[in-house]
C-alpha cells in the first residue's frame, strides 16, 4: 500500500509541485491543471500498477486524493489476481 | 534503441501507399473543388478496413498499432486531407467509444463503426466555443427516459454525411458526452461550405432544438465529458493530425522533387539552382524530423506511456507547423503554376493552415507544451544533477 502511494504521490508532484500532497488532500481543490491532466493521471495509473480504467471507475472520488487512488489500484489488483 | 518498422508495417505502409495512389491522389483535387468526397471512395476505403483501423479485431476492426495507425494517416493525409479527416473524426468517436462506451454501447456501435455501416462525428465546437472547450454552451436535461439536447455545434467535420454524432453538452454544469443519431427528433444539419482548405470535409453545423435521444446513449458518466471523453477522443485526433501534416509535408516534398527536375529556367533545371537546393533540404529535413517525433509519440501510445499525451502534442505542434512552411515553400518553388488548380500545391498549403487550427491550434500546443517543460524541468531539485556526468559530456 505504502509503495503504491508513493508512486502516485511521485508523479502527481511533477503537477503539485508546490504543494506537499497530504495522503487525504483532494487534488481536484488545489486548482485546475490543463485538459491533458486527467488522461495522463488514467494512463500513468494503468501503466504504473498494469490495471485498465474502464467506464465503471470513471467516479471523481476515485481520483480525488492519493488514499482514493491506492484503494482504486488496490480494488483493481485484487479483481486481476481473483482472475 | 532501434527505429525501425517491422516488415509487416513495411507492407501494411507500401500497400496504404498503393490505395492512396491508385484511389486517393487522381480525385483529390476535383474533391477539393467541388467541395465534396465521393461516396463511392468512401465505400472503397471503408472495404478496405480503415474506418475500423484502432478497433479491436472482436469488433471487426483492424487492431492496428498506433505506428501501422500512424503510417495509414500519413499515406491518407498525402493523398487526401479532407479523406484523412473522415479517419481522424470517425476514430475519435470510435476510440472515445471503445475505452468510455459500456458494454451494450461497444456491443451495438462499435462493429458499425469498424465497417463503416455507420459513420461517426465528433461535435465539440461551437459558434462561440473553439478551444476554451469547458465553456460549451450546449445543455442537456433528463425527462423521463431520454435527454433533451439543446444548442449548436459548428465545424462539425463530415457533419454532412455522419450518422450518429458524439455531442458534448453540459448537463446541470457537468460537461458530458452523448450519442446522437442523425435522424433524432430536434436535430438538424445545415452544411458549411467556401472554407479555405480541407474543403472535401463537408463541415456542417448542428442545430439542436429539444432533441430528444435515449438515456443510454449517455457515454462515460455525467461530468466525465471533457475531462476523460473528449480528452482521449482528441488525443487520438492530434496523433492523427500530427501524421496527416507529414504526409502533406511528404507530399509537397515529392512535388517539388518532380517539378524542379523537370522545369529549366536560365538554361538549368530548378534543381541546379542553390537557393532551390536550399528550399529541398529544409523540406527534407523538417519531413524527417516530423516523422520521428510522430514515431516517439506513436510508441509511447503503444505502450500506454501518460508522457504520450504531450509527446502527441510536440509532434502535432511541430508537424503542422512544418506542413505550413514546407507547402508555402512548395507554392513558392511552383511559381505561377503553383497558384492555379492544375498543381495540388495551392491545396496543400491551404489544407495545412487548417492543420494548426484544427484539434488544439498552434497557440494552445504552445501553451500545453511550455507547461510540461516547466512540469519536466524544473520540478526536479537541483541536488540530482550529476556533476560527473555532466562534466564527463563536456
Amino acid at each position: 500500500m505504502e509503495e503504491i502511494q508513493a508512486k502516485i504521490r511521485e508523479f502527481l508532484s511533477r503537477f503539485f509541485r508546490n504543494h506537499d500532497l497530504q495522503l487525504d488532500q483532494d487534488i481536484f481543490a488545489l486548482g485546475f491543471v490543463n485538459s491533458m491532466f486527467a488522461m495522463q493521471l488514467v494512463l500513468f495509473i494503468e501503466q504504473a500498477f498494469q490495471i485498465t480504467i474502464d467506464n465503471e471507475d470513471l467516479e471523481l472520488d476515485n481520483f480525488k486524493t492519493i488514499n482514493s487512488m491506492t484503494h482504486l489500484v488496490e480494488r483493481k489488483t485484487a479483481f486481476v489476481a481473483q482472475k | 534503441m532501434k527505429i525501425e518498422l517491422t516488415s509487416q508495417q513495411k507492407d501494411d505502409k507500401s500497400n496504404f501507399r498503393g490505395f492512396v495512389n491508385k484511389e486517393v491522389v487522381p480525385h483529390a483535387n476535383s474533391s477539393d473543388q467541388e467541395e465534396c468526397t465521393s461516396p463511392k471512395l468512401i465505400e472503397k476505403f471503408a472495404h478496405q478496413g480503415y474506418l475500423g483501423a484502432v478497433l479491436p479485431e472482436e469488433f471487426g476492426g483492424k487492431s492496428m498499432d498506433m505506428i501501422t495507425y500512424g503510417l495509414l494517416n500519413e499515406e491518407i493525409g498525402r493523398g487526401c486531407s479532407s479523406l484523412r479527416s473522415l479517419l481522424t473524426v470517425h476514430s475519435m468517436v470510435a476510440y472515445a467509444l471503445c475505452r468510455w462506451g459500456n458494454k451494450s454501447q461497444k456491443e451495438y456501435w462499435l462493429p458499425k463503426l469498424a465497417s463503416g455501416k455507420v459513420i461517426a462525428a465528433f461535435a465539440l465546437s461551437e459558434p462561440n466555443v473553439g478551444s476554451d472547450a469547458k465553456s460549451i454552451e450546449s445543455t442537456a436535461t433528463l425527462s423521463g427516459d431520454s435527454y433533451i439536447v439543446n444548442g449548436q455545434k459548428k465545424w462539425i467535420t463530415y457533419g454532412q454525411i455522419a450518422d450518429v454524432f458524439l455531442v458534448f453538452a453540459q448537463y446541470s454544469g457537468k460537461p458530458s458526452a452523448f450519442l446522437v443519431e442523425k435522424n433524432s427528433p430536434g436535430l438538424s444539419i445545415q452544411p458549411i461550405s467556401g472554407m479555405l482548405g480541407v474543403r472535401a470535409s463537408m463541415l456542417a453545423q448542428l442545430n439542436l432544438r429539444d432533441c430528444r435521444i435515449p438515456q443510454e446513449n449517455l457515454v462515460g458518466r455525467l461530468g466525465f465529458g471533457l475531462s476523460y471523453i473528449a480528452s482521449s477522443a482528441l488525443d487520438y485526433g492530434r496523433y492523427s493530425v500530427a501524421w496527416g501534416s507529414v504526409g502533406i509535408a511528404q507530399a509537397c516534398l515529392e512535388a517539388c522533387i518532380q517539378y524542379t527536375s523537370e522545369r529549366k529556367q536560365f538554361g538549368v533545371y530548378l534543381k541546379e539552382h542553390q537557393l532551390i537546393r536550399q528550399m529541398i533540404t529544409e523540406m527534407i529535413v523538417n519531413v524527417k524530423a516530423a516523422r520521428l517525433l510522430c514515431y516517439q509519440a506513436g510508441y509511447l501510445k503503444e505502450i500506454g506511456d501518460p508522457n504520450s499525451i504531450t509527446e502527441t502534442s510536440i509532434a502535432k505542434y511541430f508537424a503542422s507547423t512544418t506542413a505550413t512552411k514546407v507547402a508555402n515553400d512548395a507554392v513558392q518553388i511552383h511559381g505561377a503554376n503553383g497558384c492555379t488548380s492544375e498543381y495540388s500545391v495551392a491545396r496543400y498549403l491551404r489544407d495545412a493552415k487548417i492543420m494548426e487550427i484544427i484539434e488544439g491550434s498552434t497557440q494552445i500546443q504552445q501553451i500545453t507544451i511550455a507547461d510540461y517543460g516547466y512540469q519536466e524541468y524544473i520540478s526536479k531539485p537541483a541536488h540530482t544533477v550529476n556533476y560527473q556526468n555532466l562534466l564527463a559530456m563536456m
